[in-house]
C-alpha cells in the first residue's frame, strides 16, 4: 500500500495543488484569499479579546497575549476539523473516480490531509508574520511546534479514514460529526484558559487527548517556552492505535467501499 | 506472456441490503444473522485473451459487461474465480474521468495521465503528441468546462492511448465522438493491434465490434453464452433481442405521442425479416422483407399502407406505399386483418442505424384520411456487408478503373 502510494506520490502531490487552487478559483482576488481569511480571522480575535473584552491571561501583562493564545491553538483546531469533515465523505465525493479508474485507493485519504496541512501552512504562516510584525515572536521554540502538529494530524487523518469508511455503509455519521465536533471544541481549553475550570470539570479536559496538544501550542506561542514533551505522549499513543486501526480498517474494507458506492 | 488476460471461474456478488440498518445488524451479529441478498452481475466467467487478440464483448444492458471489464481493469475485485492480467492495463471505462471543469486542458491531461500511473515527467514528454493528437488547437490552455463534449473526448482518449499500453480496454466511451475523430480513435487502436496490444472492447454497435474484433463472446445474465468468430456471435447476440426488441416496440408505440391517425385501422405488428426470421440487423446489400400486419377497425373504402426508412438524425432515406406500388386495399370490411410483405431486394443501406415509419392512410398521401401512422416503430442496424468499405447512407455499387494517362502535365 505505501509502495502504490509512493508510485503515485506526483498524482497526490498534483491533487492537493488542484484541491488549493480550486478552492479559489473563479474568484478576483484568487489565491490571496487563502490569506485574507485568516487574516480576517486573527483581526476579529484581536479585536474582541483584547480589545473589546480587554481579556488577560493569568500572570501575562501583554494585551495582545489573549488572542495569540485563542489563535495559537484555533488554528490547528480548525485543520484538525477540515480533515474529519472532509474524510467523511471523501470516499463518496470520489465515488465515480474510485469506480472507474484503477489506482491506489490510499491516495484518496492522503489528498485529504494533505491539502488540510497545505492550507494550514498558508494560514499559520500569516500568522506567523503578524506575530514578526507585532515584535511577538517566540524564537527558537517555534520549531517544537512541529511535535504537536504531527501528532494532530495523525489523530485527524486516522479518526478521518475511520469515519469515511463507516460513512460508505451509514450515511447518519454525516449527522453526528458535526455535533461531535462542537462539543469537542470547548471541550478543549482553546478559547479559554484551562485554569478557569473548576473541578470536576478539569478532569474531563484532561481526559481529552487534544487538551495536551493544544497547551502545547500555547506553550510555545504565549509561554514562549518548550513544550512538556511527556504531556503529549497521551496524544501520540491514542494517535498510534487510531491510526494502526484506520490502517487495518482500510486494508479490509477499502474493495467493498468501492462495489458500495 | 505480457498482453494476455486468463480468467478462470471468475464471479461477483454484490450484497444487497433492503435497509441500511439491516447491515449495521448483521454487524452486530457476526455472521449468527443474516439480511442481505446476494445479486451475482457476473458468475462462472472463463475466458482466456491471447497476446494481440482483439476480443469484443456483446450484450444487453446488464448483462455484465461492465463488470467483467471492470474486473480484469482492477477496480473491484472478483468474488469467485482467478484472474490474471499480465501487462500494463489502460482502461477507458469511461472517458474524461478525473478531469475537472476549472482546470485547463493542459493539467487535466496532466492529472489524467498520472491517474493512469504514469510519472509526471513521462506524461509531460507526451504533451505535444497528445495535443496533435487531440487537434483542439489552443483550446489546451482554456479551462475544460469551455470545451464542447467532444472536444473533451478527443482530449481524453489522446491521453488515454498517448503510451501504448499492453491491454487495451475499452467500454462504449468512443460512441460519443464526431466521425472524424472516431475514425481516428480506431485508427490508432488498430495501430496498437499491430504493434502487439490486446484489445478488450464493449459496444453495442455490431458494425464496430465486427470491423474491429477477431473475436466475440456473448454475456446473458451475468453468464458468458458465447464465445466465438464476430460474425456467428453478433448474429446469435441478435437472434436473442430481437423477439424482445420487436415486442417491446410495439408496447412503447401503443398510445403514445409518436402514433397519430382516427385509428380506423390500426398497425398491429411490425417486423423486419432476414431469411424468414425477425431481425435488427441486416448486413448492407442483403435482402430483407419488410412485413406490416394491420387490422380494419371501421368498414373503410380505400386503404394505403406506407414505409418510410429515415437515419437517426431524422433525414428521409427511402420512402413509398402500397398506392405507388399498384397495391391499393379497395373496400375492406371491419374486423378484417391483413398482412403486408415489402420485399427489399437489395438494403442498399449504408453502414448504420435507421428507423422505420410506418402509416396506414387513404389514397396516395396521408392528408386524405390518415387511419394510423406510427412514428419509429422500428430502428435497425445496417452492418458492412460484402461490398466496398464506403462512408454515408447509400450503398452504390462502386467499381473503379485506374490508368496511367498518356498526357503530361502542363502538356
Amino acid at each position: 500500500m505505501l509502495r502504490s502510494l509512493w508510485d503515485y506520490r506526483g498524482y497526490v502531490r498534483a491533487s492537493v495543488a488542484r484541491e488549493l487552487r480550486l478552492r479559489y478559483a473563479g474568484s478576483v482576488l484568487g489565491a490571496l484569499w487563502q490569506v485574507i481569511a485568516p487574516l480576517a480571522l486573527i483581526a476579529t480575535y484581536t479585536l474582541v479579546f483584547s480589545e473589546l473584552m480587554r481579556a488577560r491571561l493569568h500572570g501575562i501583562e501583554d494585551r495582545y497575549a489573549y488572542a495569540i493564545y485563542v489563535c495559537c491553538a484555533l488554528l490547528p483546531w480548525s485543520m484538525f476539523a477540515e480533515i474529519l469533515t472532509r474524510s467523511q465523505t471523501m470516499f463518496l465525493d470520489q465515488a465515480n473516480l474510485l469506480k472507474k479508474s484503477n489506482f491506489p485507493r490510499i491516495c484518496v485519504p492522503v489528498t485529504v490531509t494533505g491539502a488540510a496541512l497545505a492550507n494550514f501552512a498558508i494560514v499559520y504562516a500569516v500568522f506567523g508574520f503578524l506575530l514578526l510584525a507585532a515584535s511577538r515572536w517566540p524564537g527558537m521554540v517555534v520549531i517544537g511546534a512541529l511535535v504537536p502538529l504531527t501528532i494532530f494530524a495523525i489523530l485527524g487523518a486516522s479518526l478521518g479514514v475511520l469515519l469515511g469508511v463507516a460513512h460508505v455503509f451509514f450515511r447518519d455519521i454525516g449527522q453526528v460529526l458535526g455535533i461531535v465536533l462542537q462539543i469537542w471544541f470547548w471541550m478543549a481549553p482553546i478559547a479559554y484558559p484551562s485554569d478557569m475550570l473548576a473541578p470536576p470539570y478539569d478532569r474531563w479536559i484532561a481526559a481529552n487527548p487534544v487538551t495536551p496538544i493544544v497547551i502545547a501550542f500555547q506553550d510555545i506561542f504565549v509561554r514562549r517556552r518548550w513544550p512538556e514533551w511527556g504531556a503529549l505522549a497521551y496524544p501520540a499513543v491514542v494517535g498510534i492505535v487510531l491510526a494502526a486501526l484506520a490502517l487495518l480498517a482500510f486494508r479490509r474494507e477499502s474493495p467493498q467501499i468501492v462495489d458500495e458506492l | 506472456m505480457k498482453g494476455e488476460v486468463n480468467c478462470v471461474g471468475l464471479g461477483k456478488a454484490y450484497r444487497q441490503y433492503a435497509a441500511p440498518w439491516l447491515r449495521l445488524a448483521e454487524w452486530a451479529a457476526a455472521g449468527a444473522w443474516t439480511r442481505h441478498r446476494v445479486h451475482w452481475a457476473l458468475r462462472d466467467a472463463t475466458l482466456h485473451v491471447g497476446r494481440g487478440e482483439a476480443v469484443g464483448i456483446l450484450g444487453p444492458n446488464g448483462a455484465g459487461k461492465s463488470t467483467l471489464l471492470k474486473l480484469i481493469t482492477g477496480t473491484t475485485r472478483p468474488t469467485t474465480g482467478t484472474l490474471q492480467v499480465e501487462g500494463s492495463v489502460a482502461a477507458l471505462l469511461e472517458l474524461g474521468i478525473g478531469f475537472h471543469p476549472e482546470v485547463s486542458g493542459r493539467d487535466n491531461a496532466m492529472m489524467a495521465g498520472q491517474l493512469l500511473g504514469y510519472r509526471a515527467a513521462e506524461v509531460a514528454a507526451c504533451m505535444p503528441a497528445i495535443e496533435t493528437f487531440a487537434e483542439i488547437g489552443e483550446f489546451i490552455d482554456r479551462p475544460l468546462r469551455t470545451y464542447s463534449s467532444g472536444m473533451q473526448v478527443r482530449l481524453a482518449f489522446s491521453v488515454a492511448t498517448a503510451i501504448r499500453p499492453d491491454i487495451l480496454i475499452v467500454d462504449e466511451a468512443l460512441s460519443v465522438g464526431d466521425a472524424y475523430f472516431q475514425h481516428k480513435s480506431f485508427a490508432r487502436i488498430r495501430e496498437f493491434r499491430a504493434a502487439g496490444t490486446t484489445l478488450l472492447f464493449v459496444s453495442h454497435s455490431a458494425a464496430i465490434v465486427k470491423s474491429l474484433c477477431d473475436r466475440a463472446v456473448l454475456l446473458e445474465n451475468g453468464r458468458i453464452i458465447r464465445d466465438a468468430a464476430p460474425d456467428r456471435v453478433i448474429d446469435d447476440y441478435h437472434a436473442r433481442i430481437a423477439d424482445h426488441a420487436v415486442e417491446n416496440a410495439i408496447v412503447e408505440g401503443r398510445g403514445g405521442d409518436v402514433r397519430s391517425g382516427d385509428r380506423r385501422a390500426a398497425i398491429e405488428e411490425i417486423a423486419l425479416l432476414r431469411n424468414e426470421a425477425p431481425t435488427l440487423v441486416v448486413r448492407s446489400g442483403e435482402r430483407a422483407t419488410l412485413r406490416v400486419r394491420w387490422r380494419a377497425i371501421a368498414p373503410l373504402d380505400d386503404v394505403t399502407v406506407g414505409f418510410i426508412i429515415r437515419d437517426p438524425l431524422g433525414n428521409d432515406v427511402y420512402g413509398t406505399n402500397t398506392y405507388h406500388l399498384q397495391h391499393r386495399q379497395l373496400d375492406v370490411p371491419a374486423g378484417s386483418s391483413f398482412i403486408c410483405e415489402f420485399d427489399i431486394g437489395r438494403v442498399a443501406l449504408g453502414v448504420g442505424h435507421y428507423n422505420v415509419s410506418i402509416a396506414l392512410h387513404r389514397e396516395m398521401v396521408h392528408v386524405s384520411g390518415n387511419y394510423d401512422w406510427w412514428d419509429r416503430a422500428l430502428t435497425f442496424e445496417v452492418i458492412p456487408g460484402r461490398g466496398v468499405h464506403a462512408i454515408g447512407v447509400a450503398a452504390l455499387e462502386v467499381e473503379c478503373r485506374m490508368k496511367q494517362s498518356t498526357m503530361r502535365a502542363g502538356g
